[in-house]
């Protein structure tokens, strides 16, 4: 039995990296070249920027809202063995099965077996970071069963053999003439194909995805789902969504399976006052999503008749026993900071490479992963620093400096290796630690700037340095220090 | 390992932890709610509900059941499915064929085209409905799959905020009935955040407010 207190990264394999990710910079890089995907992300993230800001500014006291939600998950966190205990018993006592599992590999295995023992070949899905985390779909497929995901984008995502790009509109990265295309190649393949004629507009692409998956919703005998809320003192699950798929899922099949991250919990129900109006206004800019479900067991001649929820930890307790990090665990999935990151708004989702971009995923996925990948180690770095995330986070999560701490962390596993950087810090240091070796090296730096002439600054610079000139002006020494224009005209005075 | 051992590891992880020693001493209470007169309120829930294109119709108790007739006939509805629970004066008139759900299909359900039912809370700040299931409230699957949902509405289910809804739902939750909130039709932005209605839920909410 291994607990997190005796192996400090136990999570590297929980969480499977996406095959071949280059770091950060590298993916980066490539995502800036594409002006299709700059483009729809420019747009999307300005439009739910403004109707977030909207809404937010209709609440008398919005600011009020947020500490008493992030004091609400503060107080979970601190007691997280009491709540999940309760949150068993009432979801045992109100009809419901729970399973638990260490990390993705154990909850995989769980579902599987659910599904496995209904004696179906499909599942219905719905929209799930959880399931995304724990890579489900591929734990399925690779025992012989369908996963339909049946939210419009995770359709458009899964058709396209892509991966998300955005917590709440996942294929915003993909315009409506790529989105028919991919409807006209792929439906047909899994179901019911796309309409004749189908031209890209948004409302014919919407109603072929709704011809599509009824058929699946209609005959579907389980569905998998995650929850946004998990209430201990009553054991209700809470799925928001907007479209139906969500209800469809959650109504029709005979049986359902919700794998629910062990942060979920919230302690009473009245607690869904300030999360009910966190949310949705952060996370879509509405004062209210269309649709959201709320159950507590089986309930008699309506909906699943057989409940299951599997609670998973996969690297959770290993955030939690961080001091700093264990405020990312408050984090309620709305991507409110992936809309604000001009970091994100360039680079767009997939150069995360994880199931969480933007700021929050790069604070949690390197500590749900540990930091040994190269992706890993850069995510902390994926950040100007300049605050807008934690000024938009409905939970007050400080991922500013959780990038610090993580930037801190990164550096001191790399203490001892030596590169560009830190030769040249250590030179850095050398020097500064003796006035006379500051003055020398500045008269020699402004013999460059005299060497220049009249440029104001240096192209690409090569050797160790080109990765930092690559992205940036490197401007030209200046032609005199200040001691010296000091000294030449004796303080300013002549 | 079994599941006995798989809960046992993750709670002694949580313990071993130590995030006890960052809980807040007290949680400051959410900001006080809204307090509107009843008219106030029920006007900020009519725009509120058109705002997210549900259709309101606003009566007297004796209009309900004409009102009713006239949805469906604005939506050229011919089949309509009731709970069997749902009161007589909420129902529409022999202009239609009401089928009474005793345990219909979802296939049949597909089939007809629209459905009434009534509601437990309504919340005005967001314009959302909801639904408990109860009674005339219809089981879930019934207010899902037909097309046009028509939603009764009483003035005294209304309240201001979302907390004052959430705690008159307790009783509800408590009995271990299902909620269902509905906030204007189904709607999806997923496509170059063009916001199109209608995509699995029912493409028309019609909420009928009765004074």
């Amino acid at each position: 039995m291994t607990t997190t207190s005796s192996n400090p990264n136990p999570l590297a394999d929980t969480m499977p990296t996406f095959i071949g990710m280059p770091k950060f910079p590298t993916m980066a890089k490539e995502a800036l070249g594409n002006t299709q995907q700059r483009r729809n992300l420019q747009h999307a993230t300005h439009t739910i920027r403004a109707k977030r800001a909207a809404v937010v500014g209709e609440m008398n006291d919005w600011e009020a809202l947020r500490r008493n939600g992030a004091d609400t998950k503060d107080e979970v966190l601190a007691h997280l063995d009491t709540y999940l205990e309760q949150l068993e018993a009432k979801l045992v006592e109100s009809g419901a099965t729970v399973h638990w599992a260490r990390d993705a590999e154990e909850a995989n295995r769980i579902v599987i077996g659910l599904v496995q023992a209904e004696g179906v070949d499909e599942v219905v899905k719905v929209k799930s970071m959880a399931t995304q985390e724990i890579e489900l779909n591929e734990a399925l497929e690779e025992v012989g069963i369908a996963a339909w995901e049946t939210d419009l984008a995770e359709l458009i995502v899964q058709l396209g053999d892509d991966r998300p790009s955005h917590i709440l509109v996942p294929a915003i990265h993909r315009g409506r003439a790529e989105i028919r295309e991919i409807f006209r190649n792929k439906m047909a393949a899994v179901g019911r194909p796309a309409p004749e004629g189908m031209t890209d507009e948004p409302r014919q692409l919407a109603e072929a995805a709704r011809l599509h998956l009824r058929e699946k919703f209609l005959r579907a005998k389980v569905a998998i789902s995650g929850a946004n809320f998990a209430i201990a003192d009553t054991g209700t699950l809470v799925v928001l969504e907007s479209e139906g798929n969500g209800r469809m899922c959650l109504t029709l099949p005979e049986t359902l399976i919700s794998v629910v991250g062990i942060e979920k919990v919230l302690p009473t129900w009245e607690d869904l006052g300030t999360f009910m109006q966190l949310l949705p206004r952060s996370s879509t800019g509405e004062r209210m999503n269309p649709y959201t479900t709320m159950w507590t067991g089986p309930a008699a001649g309506d909906g699943p008749q057989n409940v299951h929820v599997v609670l998973v930890d996969n690297g959770r307790t290993h955030v939690l026993a961080d001091e700093v990090g264990r405020q990312g665990l408050r984090c309620i999935r709305c991507s409110a900071c992936l809309n604000v990151c001009p970091v994100y708004e360039r680079a767009g989702g997939h150069a995360y490479g994880s199931v969480y971009p933007g700021p929050i995923g790069a604070v949690l996925t390197p500590q749900l992963r540990g930091t040994g990948s190269a992706i890993d180690q850069s995510l902390p770095y994926a950040s100007s620093l300049c605050g807008a995330c934690f000024e938009v986070c409905p939970v007050r999560i400080d991922i500013p400096r959780m990038l610090v701490h993580l930037r801190t962390q990164v550096v001191d596993e790399h203490r001892g290796t030596r590169n560009a950087e830190s030769s040249a810090m250590q030179a850095m240091a050398w020097m500064f630690a003796d006035n006379r070796r500051l003055q020398k090296a500045q008269r020699a730096a402004t013999l460059g700037g005299k060497l220049l002439g009249k440029r104001t600054s240096l192209g690409a610079i090569p050797g160790p340095a080109s990765a930092w000139s690559g992205a940036r002006d490197v401007p030209v020494p200046p032609k005199e220090t200040f001691r010296q224009w000091w000294s030449r005209t004796d303080g300013g005075r002549r | 390992m079994s599941q006995t051992d798989a809960r046992a590891v993750i709670l002694e992880r949580i313990r071993a932890a130590g995030a006890s020693s960052s809980a807040p001493a007290e949680v400051p209470p959410p900001p006080p709610d809204t307090v509107l007169d009843e008219s106030a309120m029920l006007e900020l829930l009519v725009e509120n509900l058109r705002d997210y294109r549900a259709v309101v119709t606003e009566v007297n108790g004796p209009e309900l059941r004409p009102a009713v007739d006239a949805v469906l006939q604005r939506h050229g509805c011919r089949t309509v499915t009731v709970a069997p629970a749902l009161d007589d004066s909420d129902r529409p008139t022999d202009a239609f064929t009401v089928i009474e759900d005793h345990g219909l299909s979802s296939q049949e359900l597909d089939g007809i085209d629209a459905v009434v039912t009534t509601s437990r809370v309504a919340i005005a700040e967001t314009g959302t409905v909801v639904l408990d299931h109860d009674g005339g409230q219809a089981r879930r699957a019934l207010s899902l799959v037909p097309d046009v949902h028509i939603c009764i509405v009483r003035a005294d289910q209304v309240v201001t905020s979302v907390p004052e809804g959430v705690s008159r739902l307790r009783p509800s939750v408590e009995k271990g009935l299902p909620l269902t909130w509905i906030s204007g039709p189904s709607a999806t932005s997923d496509i170059e955040l063009n916001r199109v209605e209608g995509v699995h839920g029912p493409r028309n909410l019609e909420v009928i407010l009765v004074r």
